[in-house]
């Protein structure tokens, strides 16, 4: 149990106490547990020596559209999937599952071609559009549907509700925990997405916060400036630490309600 | 209200896509050069050449990370199963690492892993042993960027397995403590099985994972030491199209993947319904 928490929390205190020294205490050997003098320069020092707020800046655009078109699609298809009797139903949701075993790496190089066509590299929409995707959340949200009970939606359908009506009114406020479980794990996913933000944004002015902190560390002059990498680290992990955190519950469970039913 | 049905085209767009890679097999602008691509690519395997460092260095990861993530994993879930003091916050504490990118990790990690003034080199310092040179020993570099990735996603499956064992039937138990069945027995005649699903659906998320991991080994090691260390296959298809400017290679790299990936899958899902069966 002890071991469990060492392992786990000597890194993330690693990084924090690094964040804390002065360049040359960084480098000594042996390595120092404990800062001999604190200095709390680095922090401030991110933000005014590299491009970090702006990276931070892009992350919470992307994240926050992105998570907003895909909650907004992940709904309404599930509710389709759920609701709505269309030809080829089975079909199509046979390829959103198999879209869920599709790596994004191996769509890499095409959506690069595309993208590129379009002349979206270094856009916001050229990183945001390709991960638009949402297969996970669809399945996640109709199998919740699907346990809703029936005999309601059947109710007001004979009062003549429309179909936004039912879904707002009847059936989301039915399903909060899971669409919270669902708006996390998505909006964790995308602020810690890497490869293509990474391939599509080779300028400052769009890279999120990811790429902003690799490119930190692979300076042009081949200098790492250490302390400055490890309190922006600490800057990266912390929102996302947070937020997970208070809500780490609903996550678990989101994760969770797929796999326990085997 | 089919409309539902055009928000997923993007998504087969993305479907449609990945199967193009079947036709951009040459650089730019695409000329058709037919199986060159895969000859080349299975020659370097048959002859023991760059595809098939890249596919053992592949191999090794995935099955190091699968296997020790869903073992740990599960080890844990069964300590933590009991009621002690502190579950929630050793719960916390496993699943934390999950939610932090890759990026981030990896940079700390490569810090802590420095053979000089890491805190790796440090403890084994303290020991009086001199720190392996993580960097320049491929080997060594591969279990760097394996031990990483492990350390970031053991937190998933402890999670999922933990779940599974709280849904478990009190009644089995009860059942087999009538029957005085030691600790070993009831794991492996009750416990191994009831969770057989679970494993099943880790066994599958898990290795997707695994071998779609791209962030920790770019920001660690860029696929070396000595051009190839630590290159998988998700970073080979990486480096011929965006740093050899050989998309078409690339492609291969990215199908041949998928069609692994594919009877994988089938292979496994095959394997549970033989499972169910009997």
């Amino acid at each position: 149990m002890v071991l469990t928490l060492l392992i786990v929390g000597i890194p993330l205190y690693w990084v924090l106490s690094n964040s804390f020294k002065t360049p040359d205490q960084v480098f000594r050997v042996p390595p120092l547990w404990w800062p001999e003098s604190f200095t709390a320069s680095n922090y401030p020092r991110v933000f005014s020596e590299s491009p970090f707020g702006q990276y931070m800046l892009n992350s919470v655009i992307i994240t926050s559209i992105l998570a907003a078109i895909k909650i907004v699609l992940g709904v309404i298809s599930a509710y389709a999937f759920a609701y709505l009797r269309f030809p080829g139903r089975g079909a199509v949701f046979m390829l959103v599952l198999a879209a869920l075993m599709v790596p994004n790496q191996i769509t890499v190089i095409s959506n690069y071609a595309l993208v590129s066509q379009l002349g979206w590299i270094n856009t916001f929409q050229g990183i945001i559009i390709p991960l638009a995707g949402v297969a996970f959340g669809t399945f996640l949200m109709r199998n919740h549907f699907m346990s809703l009970p029936y005999e309601i939606i059947e109710a007001a359908r004979m009062d003549g509700a429309s179909h936004m009506r039912l879904l707002f009114r009847i059936i989301l406020p039915m399903s909060w925990p899971t669409l919270v479980a669902f708006a996390l794990i998505t909006v964790v996913n995308e602020w810690n997405e890497y490869l293509w933000p990474f391939l599509v944004a080779s300028d400052d002015s769009v890279a999120p916060i990811q790429v902003g902190l690799t490119r930190l560390v692979n300076t042009d002059s081949g200098f790492t400036d250490w302390p400055l990498v490890m309190a922006a680290t600490v800057l990266t992990v912390i929102p996302i630490l947070v937020v997970f955190l208070f809500l780490q519950r609903y996550m678990i469970k989101g994760l969770t309600s797929g796999a326990v039913k085997g | 209200m089919l409309l539902g049905i055009f928000t997923y085209r993007p998504l087969l767009d993305n479907i449609r896509l990945s199967f193009f890679s079947w036709n951009i097999s040459s650089p730019n602008p695409p000329k058709f050069v037919g199986f060159d691509n895969y000859t080349e690519w299975f020659d370097g395997l048959v002859n023991g050449g760059h595809s098939w460092t890249v596919v053992s260095n592949t191999i090794i990861f995935t099955a190091t990370t699968v296997i020790g993530s869903m073992v740990l994993g599960l080890a844990l879930a069964m300590l933590l199963d009991q009621q002690i003091k502190g579950r929630g916050l050793v719960r916390s504490a496993v699943f934390a690492p999950y939610v932090i990118a890759g990026a981030a990790i990896g940079i700390a990690f490569q810090f802590i892993f420095d053979p000089r003034f890491g805190l790796i080199s440090g403890m084994l310092g303290s020991l009086g042993i001199k720190s392996p040179d993580f960097y320049q020993d491929p080997n060594w570099a591969l279990f760097m960027v394996t031990m990483t990735f492990l350390w970031k996603n053991l937190g998933y499956a402890f999670v999922i397995y933990l779940a599974a064992l709280q849904a478990k039937p009190a009644e089995l138990y009860e059942a087999a403590e009538i029957d005085r069945a030691s600790g070993w027995t009831v794991f492996r005649r009750v416990t191994l099985p009831m969770l057989r699903p679970t494993t099943f659906f880790l066994s599958i998320t898990v290795m997707l994972n695994s071998l779609q991991v791209f962030d920790i080994i770019y920001v660690m090691t860029r696929g070396g030491p000595q051009g190839n260390g630590t290159t998988t296959m998700v970073f080979q298809v990486y480096q011929e199209t965006f740093v050899n400017y050989r998309a078409g290679y690339g492609a291969t790299v990215a199908t041949i993947m998928f069609l692994i990936l594919l009877v994988i899958t089938v292979l496994q899902v095959r394997s549970m319904d033989r499972g169910n069966t009997k």
